[in-house]
């Protein structure tokens, strides 16, 4: 098995949920208003709201996903982090301030400040609860992820457990201990990232990456008149390339056949019936090696073992010039058994340091491709800027000024943690620690290499990372439900005590439904959903919002057709692309386009200048009652 | 219509002035952003060709990004401050 049972992770980890558990009911017997509970009653200070807007912003995505993805692919991973980072721009110079001036506890009070009317009421918080559930998804998987390794236990189980964690968190004082919460768990997070990347540039590179508890799987190669015991038993072609099934002591293990050699490679084997087996063996038997490290190091113009100690920057360098080996998926049917087979390619460090391995931009792209590309980049800039559980955070301060602080504090934040993402996949990638069965673990499994305290410590983080994302989802989601539906819409007219218990009702149901979601989507890259999230935020608000502070003629239709188009244009491409086709159906899809932003963003940026123009007397009629 | 903000907030005549450089930055920045997806999709080997010290267009052009972001933002903050402290002092 590649995680072992850590005690000193499993201590970690239960005095950090009894903290915050504890934090939890200490500001829940302040939490009397409705203010307080949705928006802190205004009073967190910038300095707090811009730590924790990075530890609400920095989730299971950033130090899980984007991790996981430069380790595998190199710098289409690191995309994720400029596109993340550049998002925050459109945040602090054009939303920060009128956001906190137009609003009172949710993003549907700022839209609908001008207009007072039902349609933005519904859509808006409509589009609050996809969006959140979207970006909810990921996280809950993540926490699947990681408690497997940490508690030694099933994947769902660590769902349910961040799940239920999370309601007690926003059900008992809402806004104010989310924001202690993501305060805290920020300020760890970069600082322990810090720690990792230190440890990183102290190790430098090595072609054989052993680890004081972790020796590097020496992987063998065989040939026809040297086969070491081994069999051949059987060949299969896939893709061009040579698969050998080979038996040793009753064992099968694959090869991949390469000049007339054989090289080891790693699988997984899903039998019709039966237990899985990792390279022909129970799981339990750890013979499914951790991966990941460097064929030829070219450092100072010369060819050298290891490195020693390395700057930042020469780190890259030295990747830049040499060559490492990834492991690729190919996916095999061998009688009645399924094979998942991780297969050797030697990569060149260069090819490691520019887009194209995961994004097809490069030589042999398709319009297509390139149009998925820069629809994502569309969807990180545009999407941060109009995520819900992002925009409330302006509530909780006391002034426009703060709101601009605090959001010059996250960038800042934010921005360093990104630029050590780079180290921390390429790290994970040449330290012989990747599960390739599980890429979101890149960054735990990083630390792990260079000690089980610093693993645990990591862990603990990843794990509060995820405690303190969700619980700003659902207090979202909770504002959207009891304040902008019940509330607003529904014209119930609640007391600020009935407000309040309806907010930790929908708090309570929102996460039951994620802790559904994230048992369902097990497995896929946890960075990768988000993108989805921020292309259906992006599509859905930006828009919205954007058009209301600069177009003086958008009008509440154009505003609520808009949110509408974009919700169903961004879903609707999502839904019936590749990705999704192929988790659930085994299909490819009716069109090869992952990111939707470029379409739906445009299809809902049109329908609220065509709607508002063509309703321009809603706006006469607005006037007339304002006069 | 219960809309307003949370809490009390004072008259910023400034608030003008603060927005159009707000746009200001972000079309500077949407520009140098616009500018790195379109190498990427149009002359996608220069990405790959060394700038300096052996880093390649692709690194200092993404670490950039990142930098330009919290520059033009701590910028953007002096010059918001220094519009506060000069429109709205008090009358």
């Amino acid at each position: 098995m590649i995680y072992e049972f850590s005690i000193l992770a499993i201590v970690l980890f239960v005095i950090f949920v009894l903290f915050v558990l504890g934090l939890s009911f200490y500001f829940g017997s302040k939490t009397k208003t409705s203010s307080s509970y949705f928006a802190a009653g205004g009073t967190i200070h910038w300095g707090v709201n811009g730590v924790a807007f990075a530890g609400d912003y920095l989730s299971a995505a950033s130090f899980l996903g984007i991790c996981g993805m430069i380790a595998f692919v190199g710098y289409d991973g690191f995309l994720y982090s400029i596109g993340y980072l550049a998002g925050w721009v459109v945040a602090l110079f054009l939303v920060a301030e009128p956001m906190k001036r137009l609003g009172k506890f949710t993003f549907t009070d700022a839209l609908d400040s001008k207009f007072n009317s039902k349609a933005i009421k519904l859509t808006a918080a409509i589009s609050t609860l996809i969006v959140s559930m979207f970006y909810l998804i990921p996280q809950m998987v993540g926490a699947g992820t990681l408690v497997e390794p940490l508690l030694g236990l099933p994947h769902w189980v660590g769902v349910v457990i961040v799940g239920a964690i999370v309601i007690f968190i926003v059900a008992t004082a809402g806004m104010t201990s989310t924001t202690y919460v993501q305060f805290i768990k920020g300020g760890l997070l970069i600082i322990f990232s810090t720690i990792l990347a230190f440890y990183i540039f102290k190790n430098g590179l090595t072609t054989t990456p052993d680890h004081a508890d972790q020796k590097y799987h020496e992987f063998i190669t065989l040939a026809d008149n040297d086969m070491q015991g081994f069999t051949k038993i059987s060949t299969i072609e896939s893709g061009g390339i040579v698969f050998a099934k080979m038996e040793k002591d009753g064992v099968f293990r694959w090869f991949t056949k390469r000049d007339g050699k054989y090289l080891e490679a790693l699988s997984i084997t899903q039998p019709k019936e039966g237990e899985k087996l990792f390279n022909g063996e129970i799981k339990e038997k750890g013979k499914f090696f951790q991966v990941g490290h460097m064929n030829k190091i070219i450092m100072d113009g010369e060819e050298v073992g290891s490195t020693g100690r390395l700057r930042p920057l020469q780190f890259l360098s030295v990747i830049n010039s040499s060559e490492l080996v990834r492991f690729l998926k190919v996916k095999i049917v061998d009688g009645t058994n399924h094979i998942t087979i991780f297969h050797q390619v030697i990569t060149p460090g260069k090819e490691m340091l520019i887009p194209g391995l995961k994004f097809n931009i490069g030589k042999g792209a398709t319009w297509l491709s390139k149009l998925n590309f820069i629809s994502l980049m569309l969807a990180l800039f545009l999407g941060t800027a109009s995520l819900p559980h992002i925009l409330i955070r302006y509530y909780t301060v006391p002034s426009q000024k703060a709101a601009r602080k605090s959001t010059i504090l996250a960038i800042t934040a934010i921005g360093f943690f990104y630029i050590l993402t780079l180290f921390m996949g390429l790290g994970a990638a040449t330290n012989g620690v990747l599960n390739m069965d599980d890429g979101n673990m890149s960054g735990p499994l990083l630390a792990k290499a260079f000690g089980v305290g610093l693993f645990a410590i990591i862990s603990a983080i990843a794990f509060a990372t995820i405690l303190g994302t969700v619980s700003g989802l659902i207090v979202a989601s909770s504002g959207a439900i009891a304040h902008d539906l019940i509330d607003r819409y529904m014209g119930k007219k609640l007391s600020d005590k009935a407000k309040v218990r309806a907010g930790k009702i929908a708090a309570f149901s929102v996460g039951c439904v994620a802790i559904v979601l994230g048992i369902i989507f097990r497995g896929m890259n946890v960075s990768f959903l988000v993108g989805w999230a921020f292309a259906v935020a992006a599509s859905a608000n930006l828009p919205a919002i954007l058009m209301l502070l600069f177009w003086k003629k958008t009008t509440a239709k154009g505003i609520a057709s808009s949110i509408i188009v974009g919700i169903v244009t961004a879903l609707g491409i999502i839904i019936t692309g590749p990705s999704i086709s192929k988790q659930f159906f085994g299909t490819e899809g009716l069109h090869g386009l992952d990111a939707p932003a470029i379409i739906s963003f445009t299809a809902a940026l049109l329908t609220l200048v065509f709607v508002s123009l063509a309703t321009q007397k809603d706006n006469e009629k607005l006037s007339e009652k304002v006069a | 219509m219960d809309h307003g903000p949370a809490v009390e907030l004072g008259v910023d005549h400034a608030s003008g002035k603060k927005s159009r450089l707000g746009v200001l930055f972000f079309i500077l920045y949407t520009i140098v952003y616009g500018i790195f997806v379109a190498i990427g999709v149009t002359n996608y080997e220069a990405l790959g060709k060394p700038v300096f010290g052996n880093q390649n267009l692709a690194v200092i052009y993404g670490f950039g990004l990142i930098v330009f972001a919290i520059v033009l933002g701590l910028i953007y903050n002096w010059l918001c401050t220094k519009y506060e402290n000069e429109l709205n002092k008090e009358e």
